[in-house]
């Protein structure tokens, strides 16, 4: 009898931290579905005056009278996000390489730490070197070389300041990944006669391959919503970008720089919503899809 | 005894400070099934791997000695290193087929030793996958991956794979520690039939396994090899106390 007072405190108890868990996850569910919600409301002013496309693909953006045109906008996120991937794919994908399959472990057991601390740098110290490095690098050095001129605030400056950011987190998930290529395979491959190259790139490369593609769309999503590095050097500009040493200004930038300030123009605020509407979009879609591919790949190995 | 297919002299391997083999000397006959015999840890699988130098991927390994294949030493050679692995087909503990389908997994070897032509690598495909009894389990689906077979099946398709770049050796690592009964008698049925061609090296620690199929017993323990000698005689009159008490089975 003494005991099940005891007893029934005991599954009381169970019951109310499960509920406390539930409603975290719950929490924790809610959040993205209420945030789509919320820019799909936001953004609707706009939607229902203009229809999708045409705001997708004007040029004009003129909020005083009324003109939203994403175009420029939209290109330079692309222009930047996918000059950032050019310059880090080979990059990650080499280094990683060395890292796991010829380098003596303790080579990896010092990177590992290094890249670590760079993937936890603060995005606006990696602005800020690229105010002081990229960009007088660019306005004296490339610009000329390429036989123009530029201030240096350009689309390639803002990919450079990218590609070094998103490179320590593609590098972490491609060690891993190749780390996790059991060593029987490549000792199979060896075993039949293949050189260590041959290895690599039609055992090794080739398991990984779904793996590596979602790395580096995972890698894309991270660029893609970057915002106060890329801010910082990519110019700001809102005109359809014509070259690389052009100014561009990516969405994330036209967020965070408008947003709060001139809100009185009408539909602004809707404007901005939208932008960030497709941000959302864009990179949910990468994230999916390069998820998905793991998942798949898993199953078929 | 019959020829010497490879002879290992003195050879040591230590892994930082841990001495792992301790000056082996054994010969290993030709077209002959020799076994590998010892309780885990013992060092049965590093000593196989010597011989097809897979330790070098280990780079903190140090290995001193002589491994002599054909009167070439290959832990002392400048030879190609792909040359010497091309003369073993090594069959794992658990099969490991490529990422490609199952044509290519046999094909593979062949294509990087640059023989490419279609017609050469469909009749040699064909006829090894006969070899391992395959062919007719997977004629009509060649181009699918190759992790779709069955364990067993993949084994054996392992086994097509090494012996498709034509070795003179088969190095076997408890090749059917993963596989179900008949999967294990069929490879073992298989390396009776071969060993008229391929001299068989096989690690395992399946006792009964070894009195069935065994020529040649290589027995080791704590890294050192205890005693060696044909299978007759290693398992009707053992010489050493702790081969006897091995045998009967009082440690593992």
């Amino acid at each position: 009898m003494k005991f099940r007072f005891f007893d029934i405190s005991r599954k009381l108890r169970n019951s109310i931290h499960t509920s406390w868990m539930i409603a975290c996850l719950s929490l924790v569910l809610l959040i993205p579905m209420v945030l789509t919600i919320g820019l799909a409301i936001k953004s609707f002013p706009l939607l229902a005056q203009h229809p999708l496309l045409s705001l997708l693909f004007s040029s004009n953006w003129k909020p005083l009278s009324g003109q939203f045109g994403f175009y420029p906008f939209i290109l330079s996120s692309i222009w930047v996000t996918l000059l950032a991937l050019l310059f880090s794919v080979p990059i990650c994908l080499l280094t990683s390489i060395h890292l796991t399959q010829y380098a003596k472990k303790w080579v990896l057991k010092i990177m590992q730490p290094v890249i670590d601390i760079l993937a936890g740098i603060p995005s606006v110290i990696y602005g800020v070197w690229g105010i002081l490095v990229v960009i007088p690098f660019i306005s004296d050095h490339v610009a000329p070389f390429l036989g123009k001129s530029s201030s240096g605030y350009s689309i390639l400056a803002g990919s450079i300041v990218l590609s070094i950011m998103i490179i320590p987190f593609i590098l972490n998930i491609l060690i891993e990944l190749f780390n996790n290529i059991p060593v029987e395979l490549s000792e199979a491959s060896l075993s039949l006669g293949a050189t260590r190259w041959q290895t690599i790139k039609f055992v090794v490369l080739k398991k990984g391959l779904p793996g590596i593609i979602s790395s580096f769309g995972l890698g894309m999503s991270r660029a893609f919503g970057e915002t106060i590095a890329v801010l910082m050097v990519v110019g700001n500009v809102a005109k359809v970008p014509t070259g690389i040493l052009q100014p561009g200004y990516p969405l994330p930038a036209l967020i965070a720089n408008n947003y709060g300030e001139m809100m009185s123009i009408p539909q602004y605020d809707a404007a901005l919503m939208l932008s960030a509407f497709i941000l959302f979009v864009v990179v949910l879609f990468f994230n999916a899809g390069s998820r998905l591919l793991i998942i798949r790949s898993g199953k078929h190995n | 005894m019959s020829q010497t297919e490879i002879s290992i002299k003195n050879l040591n391997l230590s892994f930082e400070k841990q001495q792992i083999l301790k000056n082996i000397n054994v010969d290993i006959p030709r077209h002959k099934i020799t076994v590998i015999m010892g309780p885990s840890g013992c060092g049965k699988t590093t000593l196989m791997r010597c011989m097809n130098r897979l330790t070098d991927l280990n780079t903190q390994a140090k290995v001193t000695g002589n491994i002599v294949i054909g009167g070439r030493d290959i832990l002392h050679t400048n030879d190609d290193i792909t040359e010497i692995r091309k003369m073993m087909g090594l069959l794992a503990q658990r099969p490991y087929p490529l990422p490609m389908n199952i044509f290519n997994n046999v094909a593979y070897g062949l294509r990087i030793s640059g023989r490419k032509k279609k017609r050469f690598l469909e009749k040699r495909v064909e006829h090894y996958l006969r070899q391992v009894n395959l062919w007719e389990e997977v004629k009509d689906r060649l181009k699918d991956p190759a992790a779709a077979l069955s364990i067993g099946q993949q084994q054996r398709l392992c086994l097509a794979r090494g012996l498709a770049v034509d070795p003179r050796i088969i190095l076997a690592d408890e090749p059917t520690s993963a596989l179900d009964p008949i999967s294990s008698q069929l490879i073992e049925e298989k390396f009776a039939e071969l060993k008229s061609s391929y001299t068989i090296v096989m690690v395992t620690h399946i006792l009964r396994q070894a009195r069935r199929i065994a020529d040649h017993v290589v027995f080791m323990y704590m890294g050192e090899v205890i005693e060696q000698g044909p299978a007759e005689e290693f398992f009707e009159n053992p010489k050493m106390e702790m081969t006897k008490s091995y045998l009967k089975g009082m440690f593992y």
